[in-house]
C-alpha cells in the first residue's frame, strides 16, 4: 500500500455566508485514481477549488506530502505540483491552441514534453495556431488535460473532463488516465458518469451535501452499483 | 463583522436642528464666523449633496459636475449683469440652463456605464470648459467680475450680506429637503431598485434610462442652484468654477462626508472648503493636501465620515466586490 | 497645386505633421492606458501625471545633473516606472477586488499629489528643454519642412507601440499577460504569480507614460499641469476607439492627432472641442467605440 499523497481532514468551506463544504475527510494514496461521486451542487467542485486555493474561506486542513496547502499563496499550490482541470476546461479565447499548452509553467521534472504531448494527442498539433476556443469541446478536454501534464505536476485534479462528450471521446479519455496512473501519475476525478468512474478508479467517495457520506473500492461499488447510481440520480 | 460606532436616528436629528438654529444666528456673530464663509459652504454643501444624489444615491458616479456649477453661475452672471435682470430671475435661468446642460449629457452618458459614464462626464465637462474659455463675455482667465447682486424682487438689496444670507440658507435648505423628499419618495424607490439590480428593474418595465436621465437633471439643475448662489456671493464667475479640478473636489466631498446618507457629502463640504480657505495662506499646498487626503480617504475611510458613525452595526453597507 | 480649400499645401502639410506628432503622443499614452486598464481593470488617471513626471524628470537630469537627452530616455521611465510600480504594490493592490470607481479616485488623488508637489517644487510656468544635439534642424521636403525632431517622436513613439503590441501578442510572456486578463484565478492556479505580473504591468504602463513625457519635454513647455490636459484628451479617445483593443487605441489615437491638427487650420477655435464632439458622435452611433469588443457596456 503506497503512502498517501493528498490528505484531508475536517476541511470546511464557504460561498460568502454560506456554508458548502462541512467536515471533509479524505485521502488520496500515491498512484491511484479516486473519484468523487456525488449530484449537483453536492460540493465536489468545491472541494477540488479548496485544494487549488480558488476557494479561499476555508478551514481544516489539506497536506500534499505532508506539506500543508492551506497557508499557501493562490499561485504557489500549482508550483507545489497539483495540475487542475477546471469544469469548464479553462480555455483561454486570447491564446492560440500553442499558447494554452505552454501557459502553464514547469514546476517539476518528469513532466511530458511538448513533442510528446502532440503525439498523444495529434488533433492539438494540428490546430496549434488556432484560438484555443475554436476548438470542439472534445478537443479543448484534451487541451486541458495535456497543459497540466506539461508542467510535472504529480497529482492531477479533473473536473467532469467526460461531461458533454461523444462516447467515443469518453473512451478516449478513458484510456488516457489509463495510461497516466501506468507512469504514476495520481488523480482525483470528479465525475457524474458512475459507469466511466467505475470502470477506472481504485476507489470512490460519495459526496452529498458537503459531506463524505460513504466511501468504498472498486468491488464495493460493483456489488452495490444499483444502489449508488440510486442515490446519484442517475 | 465588527462593531461600529453607531449614533441612533434621534440623535442625528437633534444635531440637525442645532446646526440649523447655529446657521440661522451666524449674520449676527460676525465676530466668530464670517457669514460669507458659511454661504460659500451653504453653496458647497448643496452641491455636495445634489451631486451625491447621483453618485450615492442613484450609484452613478460623474466626474464633470463643475461643468452644470459653473455654466448656472456664468448664466447666472449674464443675466443679472448683461441683461440687468433681478437675481431672482438669474438663478432661475441659472438653474433651468445648469437643468438643460443635465438633460444633454445626462443623456449622452448614459448610454455608458461605471467607468465609462465617468469618462464620458469628464470629456463632455472639458467641451464646456474649453467653450467657456472662448465665449466672448465670459471673460477668460479673469472671469465674469462684478456681478451685481441686485435686488431680490426689485424690493430687497442683496448687497446686504446679511440679506444674502438668509437667501442662500433658504435656497439651500430648500435643496437639501428636496433631495430628502426625492430619495424617499416612490422615485426614489425605483431609483434604488435600478442601482440594486438594473436588468431586474427592466424586467419589470420600469423606463430604467428615463429614470436615470431624470435624477440626472435634477442633481444638474440642484448644482446649477448651487452655482448661481456662489455667483451672487462672489459676484464672480470665473473657469475654475468649471474646472475638472472643482468636479474632484465635490467627490471628494462625498466621498469625505459620507455617500449613504443624504447629508453627508454637506459634512464633507464643510471639511475640504474649511481646509481650503486655511490653507489658502500657503498658497501651492492646497492641491496637494487635498489630494492627500483623497487618497487616504479611499484607502480607509469609503463610507465616509458620517457612514461610519451611523451605519448599522453589520456589515450590510460593505462596498461591492467584483466577482472574479 | 498648391492650396487646398484655400489654404496652401505646406500649411496643411506642417499642421498634418504636428497633428500626427500629437497623434503619437496620445497613441502611447493610450496604449498605457488600455494595457492598465484591461489587465488591472483601472482607469488610470494619474497615467497624465506620469507623463509629466517624465517630462520633468528629464529636464532635472539636465538642469541639476548635467545628463543629457539620452541618458534620460533611458533612465527616467526605468525610475518612474519603478515609482509606479511601488505605488501599485502598496495602495493600488488593496483596491482590487472593488467597484474600479475606487481605483479612479485614488488615482485621481494620485495625480493632485503629483501635480501641487511639482508646482510648489517648480511653480506653474513651463521650464524651457533644449532639443538634443544630434536631432537639431530640418529637411526641406519641398511641400513642407519637416523639423528632424519630430520625425524622431514619430519613429520613436510608433517603435514603441509596435514593440509593446509585439510583447503582449507574440511573447510568452504577453501570453501570460493575456492569460491572466482573461481568468485571473484559473491562470493564477498554474502556478503563475499573477500580483507580481500585474504590478510589473502596470510599472511598465507608467514607465510607457514617462517615455512619453521624455520625449515631449523638448516640445510642451515643462509644466505640472501638461498631463492633466492631454489625458482627458486620451480619455476621450479611448472611448471613441474602444477599450479592448490595444490597436483601435492606437489608430484612433493617430487619427485624432491628425483630425485636431486639421481642424486648427480650418476653425482653429474647435480644434480642443473637436475631439470631445467627435466623442459625443461615436456615443451616439456606436457606443461601444469604433473597435470595441469590450464586454461592459
Amino acid at each position: 500500500m503506497s503512502e498517501a499523497l493528498l490528505v484531508i481532514r475536517d476541511l470546511c468551506a464557504w460561498y460568502g455566508p454560506s456554508q458548502a463544504l462541512h467536515g471533509i475527510d479524505l485521502e488520496v494514496r500515491s498512484g491511484e485514481i479516486v473519484t468523487l461521486l456525488g449530484r449537483n451542487g453536492a460540493g465536489k467542485s468545491t472541494l477540488l477549488k479548496c485544494v487549488m486555493g480558488i476557494v479561499s474561506q476555508r478551514t481544516g486542513s489539506i497536506r500534499l506530502a505532508g506539506r500543508d496547502l492551506l497557508g499557501l499563496a493562490p499561485h504557489e499550490v500549482g508550483r507545489a505540483g497539483v495540475g487542475y482541470c477546471p469544469d469548464d476546461r479553462g480555455i483561454y479565447a486570447s491564446l492560440s491552441v500553442r499558447e494554452n499548452l505552454l501557459l502553464p509553467p514547469v514546476v517539476a521534472g518528469g513532466g511530458m514534453s511538448e513533442a510528446e504531448l502532440m503525439a498523444l494527442f495529434p488533433n492539438l498539433k494540428a490546430r496549434a495556431k488556432s484560438a484555443g476556443t475554436q476548438l470542439s469541446g472534445g478537443e479543448q478536454q484534451m487541451l486541458a488535460i495535456a497543459r497540466i501534464l506539461r508542467t510535472g505536476a504529480r497529482l492531477l485534479l479533473l473536473d467532469e473532463p467526460t461531461e458533454g462528450l461523444a462516447p467515443v471521446l469518453v473512451e478516449r479519455i478513458g484510456e488516457v488516465l489509463v495510461d497516466l496512473r501506468r507512469r504514476g501519475y495520481t488523480i482525483v476525478l470528479v465525475e457524474q458518469n458512475v459507469h466511466f468512474a467505475a470502470e477506472l478508479a481504485d476507489r470512490h467517495y460519495l459526496i452529498e451535501s458537503g459531506r463524505v457520506a460513504g466511501c468504498f473500492d472498486s468491488a464495493a461499488l460493483a456489488a452495490d452499483f444499483n444502489r449508488v447510481a440510486a442515490r446519484l440520480g442517475v | 463583522m465588527k462593531r461600529r460606532f453607531a449614533l441612533p436616528p434621534a440623535a442625528v436629528r437633534l444635531f440637525i436642528a442645532f446646526a440649523v438654529l447655529a446657521l440661522v444666528v451666524v449674520p449676527w456673530l460676525p465676530q466668530v464666523v464670517y457669514p460669507v464663509f458659511v454661504m460659500k459652504l451653504l453653496c458647497m454643501a448643496l452641491f455636495a449633496c445634489a451631486y451625491n444624489l447621483l453618485l450615492g444615491f442613484g450609484g452613478i458616479m460623474s466626474f464633470g459636475h463643475a461643468a452644470f456649477f459653473g455654466s448656472a453661475a456664468y448664466i447666472t452672471g449674464l443675466a443679472t449683469k448683461h441683461a440687468g435682470l433681478t437675481p431672482e430671475v438669474g438663478i432661475l435661468a441659472g438653474t433651468l440652463g445648469a437643468a438643460l446642460l443635465g438633460a444633454l449629457i445626462g443623456s449622452l452618458a448614459i448610454r455608458r456605464q461605471g467607468i465609462y459614464l465617468a469618462m464620458i462626464t469628464l470629456a463632455l465637462a472639458q467641451m464646456v470648459y474649453f467653450l467657456f474659455l472662448q465665449l466672448p463675455f465670459t471673460g477668460a482667465e479673469d472671469g465674469m467680475q462684478q456681478i451685481p447682486r441686485g435686488r431680490l424682487f426689485g424690493v430687497i438689496d442683496l448687497r446686504d450680506d446679511r440679506a444674502l444670507y438668509y437667501l442662500v440658507l433658504v435656497l439651500t435648505v430648500a435643496g437639501l429637503a428636496l433631495i430628502h423628499r426625492v430619495v424617499n419618495a416612490p422615485f426614489g424607490h425605483v431609483i434604488v431598485a435600478i442601482r440594486e439590480h438594473e436588468p431586474r428593474a427592466r424586467s419589470l418595465g420600469y423606463p430604467v434610462d428615463r429614470y436615470k436621465l431624470v435624477l440626472f437633471v435634477l442633481s444638474a439643475a440642484l448644482s446649477g442652484l448651487a452655482g448661481s448662489m456662489k455667483a451672487l456671493v462672489f459676484q464672480l464667475a470665473a473657469l475654475t468654477d468649471v474646472h475638472w479640478h472643482l468636479s474632484g473636489d465635490v467627490v471628494l466631498m462625498a466621498l469625505l462626508g459620507g455617500m449613504q446618507s443624504v447629508l453627508g457629502p454637506a459634512i464633507g463640504a464643510a471639511v475640504v472648503v474649511s481646509l481650503q480657505y486655511y490653507l489658502d495662506a500657503f498658497g501651492g499646498w492646497v492641491t496637494l493636501v487635498t489630494g492627500v487626503i483623497f487618497m487616504v480617504c479611499v484607502m480607509t475611510f469609503r463610507s465616509g465620515i458620517a457612514g461610519a458613525l451611523t451605519r448599522p452595526a453589520d456589515d450590510t453597507q460593505a462596498p461591492a466586490r467584483r466577482p472574479d | 497645386m498648391n492650396e487646398i480649400f484655400g489654404m496652401p499645401l505646406s500649411v496643411i502639410a506642417g499642421q498634418t505633421l504636428l497633428g500626427l506628432v500629437n497623434g503619437c503622443f496620445y497613441a502611447v499614452l493610450s496604449l498605457g492606458l488600455a494595457v492598465i486598464f484591461g489587465l488591472l481593470r483601472i482607469v488610470n488617471f494619474a497615467h497624465g501625471a506620469f507623463f509629466m513626471a517624465g517630462a520633468f524628470g528629464a529636464w532635472m537630469l539636465h538642469r541639476y545633473l548635467g545628463v543629457g537627452y539620452w541618458v534620460a530616455l533611458v533612465v527616467v521611465p526605468v525610475l518612474v516606472g519603478a515609482v509606479g510600480a511601488g505605488f501599485e504594490r502598496s495602495l493600488l493592490r488593496k483596491l482590487r477586488g472593488l467597484d474600479p470607481i475606487y481605483g479612479l479616485l485614488l488615482t485621481f488623488g494620485l495625480v493632485l499629489v503629483l501635480e501641487g508637489g511639482f508646482r510648489l517644487l517648480f511653480g506653474s510656468s513651463g521650464q524651457p528643454y533644449p532639443v538634443p544635439e544630434s536631432l537639431r534642424g530640418s529637411v526641406q521636403l519641398g511641400f513642407m519642412i519637416l523639423p528632424i525632431y519630430r520625425a524622431w517622436v514619430i519613429a520613436a513613439a510608433l517603435s514603441c507601440c509596435l514593440l509593446s503590441w509585439w510583447l503582449i501578442e507574440r511573447t510568452p510572456l504577453g501570453a501570460k499577460l493575456r492569460a491572466a486578463t482573461e481568468k485571473t484565478v484559473l491562470t493564477q492556479s498554474f502556478g503563475i504569480n499573477v500580483p507580481l505580473l500585474l504590478t510589473l504591468t502596470y510599472g511598465v504602463g507608467i514607465a510607457l507614460a514617462a517615455f512619453a513625457g521624455v520625449l515631449a519635454a523638448p516640445i510642451l513647455h515643462v509644466n505640472p499641469a501638461m498631463g492633466s490636459n492631454l489625458v482627458i484628451v486620451v480619455f476621450a479617445i479611448v472611448v471613441i476607439g474602444g477599450m479592448g483593443s490595444m490597436f483601435g487605441s492606437i489608430v484612433t489615437a493617430l487619427v485624432i492627432g491628425v483630425v485636431e491638427g486639421w481642424t486648427r487650420v480650418f476653425y482653429s477655435e474647435a480644434s480642443s472641442t473637436v475631439i470631445f464632439v467627435l466623442m459625443a458622435l461615436v456615443l451616439l452611433l456606436r457606443p461601444k467605440g469604433l473597435f470595441g469588443r469590450e464586454g461592459p457596456a
